[in-house]
């Protein structure tokens, strides 16, 4: 009699059994595989499926539409468009060259020892609750800002619309530099993973032709590692888009379009949080689930498309070390 | 000509190091600025009465968010309950049958769903579970915080039980012990701390989570009567103290941003330590 096979399709009884086991231990670990694919097919019908009244009534009409009326049923989401875009663009514009310093310091500059207790704390960063955020933003960060940083930005740059309008601290910028804070430890993060992950064959080739220290990281780090930086600025901006709680409680939710950066603005997110509870109308509730099906996708894209880059480049850079 | 040059990247390399020295500096200025402010005007709110008694109306002077601490609680338990057994299995599919294009597929997307917007999981379960049971409850706050665990536990899981080396798993089955066995008992066993690092790291993350609880648990001013009933949380009483204009409210909101802040710190810094403890070993 042959040797009964742990792993072949003939065996004895015995051996049989054990396979049953085991497949059975492995389909089940693959349902619940499964489940995370499945959730996202389930969040796109439920969000899809329930805002068909909305789309259908709207049409294309309901992306630019810039009237939010509910008492005559009247839905435009462009304002709340155009505030997640522009507070995420100015968080871009804070945190991006922020991060970058970051991640450079951690993985090129820092002495040994101070970096990985240094990196802790920007993690620490994106630990913090969003509404710890917020709370803080409300009740030190906006008086900051109506008190010092509005008049000294009026007083320099004041000929220029964005930074003309009213002094109230709550608004567009105090939002965009909350966003700021809380993507700062997501670039960053990710950032300097990327370029830990570039070959140090790069690092001392670039020495050895007598670079300087920032000639090596401009020409050999940051040159090599551009993709993977591009996707780490995607990720924090997928998250800035997404980004409700701190937002909601300093940028003022009027659901305006102003070219100043001090009116108060309302965004995607902040909307379905605070208007769902008023929506008892069908064609209310259907339109802020549209919102959220458009933050859904839009979202998803970024992250898709920066996942993809990162993982590509760790790819390439394994490839480069073996 | 030459050594002016030289000087001039001279300059330009130390003016870079010190730029990114300042940006780390830039960034830790808000981290100290939230700890610093919410724990000097968080620690004048409380006393023992704010952690035992109930909300009491802006009005009136005391009370507390007994219930809010108690309904935190049980919404991290609740989304155990869903998040850990299915974080668990995927990674344990993930990392034992995972070398495939399935398995790249469910590892991306774990990855992409951990960047999907909170409020888009309270939404999805508000239009699921809320709108269809026509009641807010803890249970659905509990499913919506569970799914947001679900990514970290999968990929921590993934790479704690990647690290097992496989002479363990052979051992394991030269005694004859079948495959799933050897898993559950051998394997995850020995990547337990990974593990159980994965699961703190993912409380941490749900812990101070607003939006989703705000379409589903709602919120309450009572204790906790039932799963199937609004149920207060830190987060909520948060939002809510803070954006009220009552002053006694407001202070509150920062002894509750105190003891929620101090949770989520306790558990990251904990994790911390613990995986410093493992790699050392």
């Amino acid at each position: 009699m042959p040797p009964p096979l742990l792993f072949g399709k003939k065996g004895s009884k015995r051996a049989r059994k054990i396979l049953s086991g085991d497949s059975i231990f492995k389909k089940l670990t693959i349902i619940f595989a499964l489940f995370i694919l499945v959730l996202f097919l389930l969040i796109f019908y439920e969000l899809y499926s329930r805002s068909q009244l909305s789309i259908n009534k709207f049409g294309l009409g309901f992306l630019t539409g810039v009237e939010w009326d509910p008492v005559h049923q009247v839905f435009g989401a462009l304002p709340f468009i155009y505030g997640t875009v522009t507070s995420s663009i100015i968080a871009l514009i804070i945190a991006v060259p922020i991060s970058l310093g970051i991640a450079i310091y951690l993985s090129e500059l820092a002495p040994r020892r101070f970096r990985s207790p240094l990196s802790f704390m920007v993690e620490l960063l994106a630990a913090v609750p969003s509404v710890v955020y917020g709370l803080w933003g409300l009740f030190v960060m906006v008086p900051w800002i109506r008190d010092y940083l509005q008049p000294f930005l009026e007083s320099t740059l004041g000929f220029l619309p964005l930074f003309q309008g009213p002094k109230f601290g709550i608004g567009m910028l105090a939002g965009g530099i909350i966003l700021a804070i809380m993507i700062i430890p997501t670039i960053s993060a990710v950032s300097r993973e990327v370029m830990l992950a570039v070959p140090d064959t790069q690092r001392e080739a670039a020495f050895a032709l007598g670079a300087t220290r920032w000639e090596t990281i401009r020409f050999a780090v940051l040159k090599y590692a551009r993709t993977g930086i591009f996707g780490a600025i995607l990720l924090g901006l997928g998250r800035a888009l997404g980004e409700t709680m701190a937002v909601i409680m300093v940028i003022g939710n009027r659901p305006q379009i102003s070219l100043s950066l001090f009116e108060p603005a309302y965004t995607m997110s902040g909307v379905i949080a605070s208007e769902y509870i008023e929506a008892t109308q069908e064609i209310y509730l259907s339109a802020l689930i549209e919102i959220g099906l458009l933050l859904f996708i839009i979202t998803l894209i970024m992250n898709v498309f920066a996942r993809l880059l990162v993982w590509r480049m760790m790819k390439m850079f394994r490839g480069a070390k073996e | 000509m030459i050594a002016k040059r030289i000087t001039r990247r001279k300059i330009v390399d130390k003016l870079v190091s010190s730029l990114a020295l300042l940006s780390v500096v830039i960034a830790i200025i808000p981290l100290a600025g939230v700890i610093i402010f919410v724990t000097s005007k968080g620690l004048s709110a409380i006393n023992l009465d704010f952690f035992i008694s109930l909300p009491k109306p802006p009005d009136e002077i005391g009370g507390g968010i007994g219930n809010a601490i108690q309904g935190t609680l049980i919404l991290i338990g609740l989304a155990s309950m869903v998040g850990i057994p299915i974080g668990v299995l995927s990674g344990i599919y993930l990392a034992e049958y995972g070398d495939n294009r399935f398995g790249s597929l469910v590892r991306f997307m774990a990855d992409v769903l951990s960047g999907v917007p909170s409020i888009i999981m309270g939404l999805f379960v508000y239009v699921t579970v809320v709108l269809t049971t026509h009641s807010f409850s803890a249970l659905s706050g509990g499913i919506a915080l569970g799914i947001m665990m679900i990514p970290v536990i999968t990929r921590t899981t993934e790479e704690s039980i990647r690290l097992v080396p496989n002479s363990i798993r052979e051992a394991s089955m030269a005694l004859g012990v079948r495959r799933w066995k050897t898993i559950l008992f051998v394997v995850l066993s020995t990547a337990k701390s990974g593990i159980i690092t994965g699961i703190m790291l993912s409380i941490a993350r749900i812990a101070g989570e607003t939006a989703p609880l705000l379409f589903t648990a709602f919120g309450s001013d009572v204790w906790a009567t039932g799963l199937n009933q609004p149920i207060s949380a830190l987060p909520l009483v948060i939002y809510k103290y803070a954006i009220s204009p009552y002053a006694n409210w407001q202070a509150q909101a920062w002894g509750a941003a105190f003891i929620l802040l101090i949770m989520v710190l306790v558990l990251n810094i904990g994790v911390r330590f613990m995986a410093r403890g493992r790699y050392r070993r």
